[in-house]
């Protein structure tokens, strides 16, 4: 009898500042992937915006950026938007939303299937590199996202992702979790630059969709005082680390 | 009038559309933009034009499909259109002739416009009592312009023996003009710098600098379709819809005109399919 394919849902969290072609690619491109190694069906999709409190420099309000992804995503059947970290009081930790939705999926399938399902963490390249960034992520973090849940991680050719596992104890112990796609397609359809031509009055047709460029012009997002929002403002996550030793010593 | 005249451009881009895809229709916008910018154009209208069956490129399918697909991606455009004269010719048209072709299209739209604006100015001159410079002898000189778009890699082609008649690329750029996109590994000031002809004429020809690089190439999309691979968000989903709607793009459709030689290399060499 042929092995049961295990469930799966990717999840991206991000800015989403906006959303842009690329950014749905990811998700085409992994669940091309993950189909191809005969292992894994995968059931859906979820864009996750992250909180206003994350503080990241040009950052537009949460609303208008679920906004702007539920209008690309109109037209995709498999993958949603989720605005729970969005709504949360503060930054959320990537694992505290990955075990959010975890325990979400398992609701849904009510340990109905054999083998259970499985979340993964959708990301680019560069995603794998802030591993290296100090304070921004917690080790005991790293550990569970790649141990207990694991990447899909999309690249763009080079050999990034690999030497990001490599250069990681963390993730090279857990390599069989970390799914690596590559898209031979240079496509570097950045938010940063659509935000860049948006500023300088350049078109971004085709980048993004078109109904996202006309919920941008309507609400007049992305200007040269919306790029200087939380300038200044040290990032959450590295925020919140600094605290932590504190914390401790008070215990 | 206001200050300087603006030159008004139209932009044609000839190619294959084996499909159409994002990256075909970025170019048209970084075009525009970039020739705006300049202060010295407008961009009045964008021509797709996709080659003729009898350009016998490998892999080509029918033009009647490839029209259609460009039609469904530029639904959504207000300046940008599909034009069918070139791939209604019986056998492959040398691009140096959609050019012109579309060029004098373009100056009998002119034409039509003229007279009714000669009758508006002259209203307009009647009530407001200025000068009215601009006359039809000036026509010519500020007159609209047809700019060929491509990529970097159309410049490139020029140097590739037998492909094009030295004298058409003379007229291509020094007649018309060209608007050419940069692409990653390509570079266009080098090509121009290497070749007698582009040098010669290289105030007619525009490079615009892709910062965003995006290399969706027709060759990628139909390689990801043979292997049963999401096209989706590369190309328009209208296109991604009729691709499937029609099955195209198998392997079978890229074996078509394996054995043949290209069109403009069989004219220019006698060259002729095994």
């Amino acid at each position: 009898m042929a092995t049961r394919r295990v469930p799966l849902v990717l999840l991206a969290c991000g800015s989403f500042n906006p959303i842009t072609n690329q950014h749905m690619r990811l998700f085409e491109l992994a669940r091309d992937h993950m189909h191809s190694t005969g292992q894994y069906q995968v059931v859906g999709g979820i864009v996750s915006p992250v909180s206003d409190g994350y503080g990241k420099q040009g950052l537009v309000l949460a609303k208008h950026r679920i906004a702007m992804a539920k209008l690309a995503l109109q037209s995709s059947d498999w993958v949603k938007v989720d605005e729970w970290e969005s709504q949360q009081p503060d930054w959320t930790e990537t694992v505290v939303t990955m075990r959010y939705h975890y325990g979400r999926i398992l609701e849904q399938f009510e340990q109905r299937t054999v083998p259970g399902p499985q979340l993964k963490l959708l990301c680019g390249a560069d995603f794998l590199d802030t591993f290296k960034i100090p304070g921004l992520w917690r080790d005991d973090h790293v550990q569970e996202v790649a141990g207990r849940f694991g990447f899909v991680c999309v690249s763009r050719g080079g050999l990034e992702p690999e030497r990001a596992v490599h250069e990681s104890d963390t993730l090279s112990r857990h390599s069989q979790n970390i799914f690596l796609v590559r898209e031979w397609v240079k496509n570097a359809t950045s938010a940063t630059e659509v935000r860049r031509a948006l500023r300088r009055g350049m078109s971004v047709k085709y980048l993004i969709p078109d109904s996202v460029i006309e919920y941008i012009h309507q609400h007049n997002l992305y200007t040269e005082d919306s790029e200087r929002r939380n300038e200044g403002t040290v990032l959450r996550p590295l925020a919140k680390q600094a605290q932590q030793p504190v914390k401790s010593l008070d215990d | 009038m206001e200050g300087q005249s603006v030159t008004k451009v139209v932009l044609l881009s000839c190619g294959s559309f084996n499909p159409i895809t994002n990256m075909h229709l970025r170019m048209f916008e970084l075009a525009r933009d970039h020739l705006e910018d300049t202060g010295q154009y407008k961009v009045v209208k964008g021509i797709i034009s996709p080659v003729g069956d009898g350009y016998k490129k490998k892999g080509l399918i029918d033009a009647y499909h490839r029209q259609e697909m460009a039609k469904l991606a530029t639904e959504n455009s207000d300046w940008i259109t599909v034009d069918t004269w070139e791939s209604l010719q019986p056998v492959w048209v040398e691009t140096v002739k959609v050019v012109r072709h579309h060029y004098n299209e373009m100056l009998a739209a002119e034409q039509k416009n003229d007279d009714v604006d000669t009758v508006k100015y002259a209203k307009k001159r009647r009530i407001e009592g200025n000068y009215f410079e601009d006359s039809s002898h000036d026509k010519r000189r500020g007159g609209p312009q047809l700019m060929l778009l491509c990529g970097a890699d159309i410049l490139e082609s020029f140097g590739i023996p037998n492909l094009w008649k030295q004298d058409d690329i003379a007229e291509i750029v020094g007649r018309y003009g060209l608007v050419c996109i940069t692409r990653s590994g390509n570079d266009p000031h080098k090509c121009i710098h290497q070749s007698e002809i582009l040098w010669k004429y290289r105030k007619n020809i525009q490079v615009v600098q892709e910062w965003v690089t995006n290399e969706i190439s027709a060759t990628h999309v139909r390689r990801a379709l043979r292997r049963g691979r999401s096209v989706r968000y590369l190309l328009p989903d209208a296109v991604v819809h009729y691709i499937q709607e029609h099955d195209l793009y198998s392997a079978e459709s890229e074996q078509k005109n394996a054995d043949v030689v290209l069109a403009p290399l069989q004219k220019y060499t006698g060259a002729s399919s095994s």
